[in-house]
């Protein structure tokens, strides 16, 4: 009896661990429903009418533009970065250059440096060549943001292919295309997903780089949600409505794909 | 007469050199993208930033442009509000990892139990970390800390007490490492909690036959084995705790004496338009962080070769 009321006893602790980092997030949402009014009392109030108006207010208040600045340069930058990021892991796993490793750690010590310290050049550099405020230069510099951590995951997946198999399919004759085509992509393909998961929430998080390099036509939404609070009166609900639709796309990406995440978060050392 | 020519030196050309032929460069080619444009946006700019960072240059009087030697780097060095800056990342960071490194393994031993609902409690532990950071700032500034109406002190007036404390002002630095704990312990968690779950169960079993306690089998196996996957999460943490803008920048706006570096580097370029001076610091920045990543990269190294093994 008493081994049965210790498990009983961790699972309710981990409960409690569970809901206690979880409050901020529904306390987020449950706020984001209420009327501002409701919003802000003290002690707060669970039970007030549940209202759309915050999320009305935030789309009317010109949300649009920046929620597609984001996709575009999210979508963009993981779509360009996979295609750098492949061939390149394909070169450091399955046909390894000479001093593979020196190269590949190259590139995660790219991701050492601090960003802000390429900054001010960056910034000039757009200025001068009339490239500020351009979300296309913005997705450039998010293929930079995560090239590497591209590179280190794909190589670890691609890593797994079996050499057995590469042989045995080039002494069948099989040309390279189809070797690509039949034996790595099906065994790279979750690599891939994890790859891509991985990108697409890094772009779409990003502050610094957008805050510095953008203004009212390229501005992301982490950018459009910092400028949302400095307009007068009560602003809770509206703040929390703001920050569930920005933040939907990678909860629902991240909790969708978890597996994935874990792979993808360790740079691929967890499978 | 030409297109004959060719045709026939077409003809009379040797078959195609086999790919192997160049095994270096044929392996190098799918490499060549990826490298140059790493360099050119990540390496080139560096060398700019070690440029400017000699020169006297204030956006505001470009007329004052100049050779400055290694004036910003005296001014960077004497300032003491680059002096508090470092101090105050050095701060954020080993809190906000080591904090996260303790509840996440809390955590991650408790859901590696089996109990009624863990997927479920799995699943809320995770979403911290996937609230865009900008909003999850927001929100603990707005509607967790606000004294008059944020959370806390709602619970707080819900449990009977009197006190309705400032949060932010009266403690800054902790709001903002408060923050950032709470965003990310889910990945320490993640992380340990796979560790856990690639561990061989066969040792554990015969010590438990053997007659070992809860705590041997953790202090003697399950810690040994985690430990690769402690280093990663706590270097994983590091590289992004330490470059962190976004909470500073929402919760306290650098002020309170919470800037940390990529705070102030970002106002003395962007509001003090002082490139030089940005630029130096800048540059310290990066040397201090090729120092911590020597040693960083030196345990990934080692992860990496166990890898191989």
């Amino acid at each position: 009896m008493s081994a049965k009321w210790i498990t009983r006893g961790w699972g309710a602790l981990a409960w409690f661990c569970g809901l206690v980092f979880f409050a901020p997030v529904a306390w987020m949402v449950l706020t984001s429903l209420h009327s501002e009014s409701d919003a802000a009392t003290n002690p707060p109030s669970l039970t007030a009418p549940l209202t759309f108006d915050g999320y009305a207010e935030f789309f009317d208040s010109g949300a649009w533009p920046p929620l597609i600045n984001s996709f575009s340069a999210s979508i963009g930058s993981t779509v360009i970065v996979l295609l750098l990021a492949i061939p390149a892991a394909y070169a450091l796993s399955i046909k390894p250059v000479e001093k593979w490793t020196d190269v590949l750690f190259f590139f995660l010590s790219t991701k050492m440096m601090p960003v802000v310290a390429a900054l001010l050049p960056i910034y000039l550099f757009a200025q001068f060549s009339g490239m500020l405020d351009n979300i296309s230069f913005l997705t450039l510099l998010y293929c930079s943001m995560n090239l590497p951590i591209a590179v280190w995951l794909m190589r670890s997946f691609l890593a797994e292919v079996p050499k057995e198999i590469l042989e045995a399919a080039s002494i069948d004759g099989a040309g390279l295309l189809t070797i690509l085509r039949r034996v790595v992509a099906p065994i790279a393909m979750p690599g891939i997903a994890a790859t891509a998961l991985i990108c697409f929430i890094f772009s779409w998080n990003e502050l610094l780089f957008a805050r510095v390099l953008t203004g009212v036509v390229a501005g992301t939404a982490p950018v459009y949600l910092t400028g949302f609070v400095t307009s007068q009166g009560l602003f809770l609900a509206k703040v929390c409505a703001a920050a569930v639709v920005v933040s939907l796309p990678v909860l629902i990406a991240g909790f969708a794909a978890q597996d994935k995440l874990v792979q993808g978060l360790s740079l691929g050392a967890v499978k | 007469m030409a297109v004959l020519t060719r045709e026939r030196s077409v003809v009379d050309r040797p078959p195609p050199v086999p790919r192997n032929k160049y095994p270096k460069w044929g392996r190098r080619a799918p490499l060549l993208p990826a490298l140059i444009f790493l360099v050119v946006v990540t390496q080139l700019p560096f060398l700019a930033t070690l440029f400017i960072s000699f020169m006297k240059w204030n956006s505001l009087d470009p007329a004052g442009r100049g050779f400055a030697g290694f004036d910003n780097y005296v001014t960077v060095f004497t300032d003491p509000d680059l002096r508090s800056s470092v101090w105050n990342t050095i701060v954020l960071t080993a809190s906000v990892v080591i904090i996260s490194l303790v509840l996440g393994l809390g955590l991650a031993l408790l859901l590696d139990k089996k109990f009624a609902g863990r997927g479920l409690v799995r699943t809320m532990l995770i979403a911290p970390f996937l609230v865009v950071p900008v909003a999850a700032a927001l929100i603990w500034k707005h509607v967790l800390y606000n004294p008059e109406y944020g959370l806390f002190n709602g619970v707080l007036n819900w449990l009977g007490f009197d006190a309705q404390p400032d949060w932010i002002s009266s403690m800054p630095m902790t709001a903002v490492v408060l923050s950032l704990v709470w965003q990310w312990t889910p990945f320490m968690m993640l992380i340990l909690l796979a560790g856990l779950q690639s561990k061989p169960v066969e040792p554990v079993e015969a010590a438990t036959i053997d007659g070992a306690s809860s705590f041997q089998i953790f202090r003697y196996l399950t810690f040994p084995h985690l430990r690769q996957y402690l280093e990663l999460g706590g270097l994983l943490g590091s590289i992004y705790v330490v470059q962190n803008f976004d909470a500073v920048f929402t919760i306290t706006s650098g002020g309170l004496g919470t800037a940390n570096l990529p705070y102030m580097i970002y106002q003395t370029f962007y509001q003090a338009h002082e490139y030089g001076e940005a630029s130096a610091a800048g540059v310290i920045v990066v040397v201090g962080s090729i120092i911590i990543a020597t040693f960083a990269l030196r345990t990934v190294s080692s992860l990496f070769k166990e890898d191989k093994r």
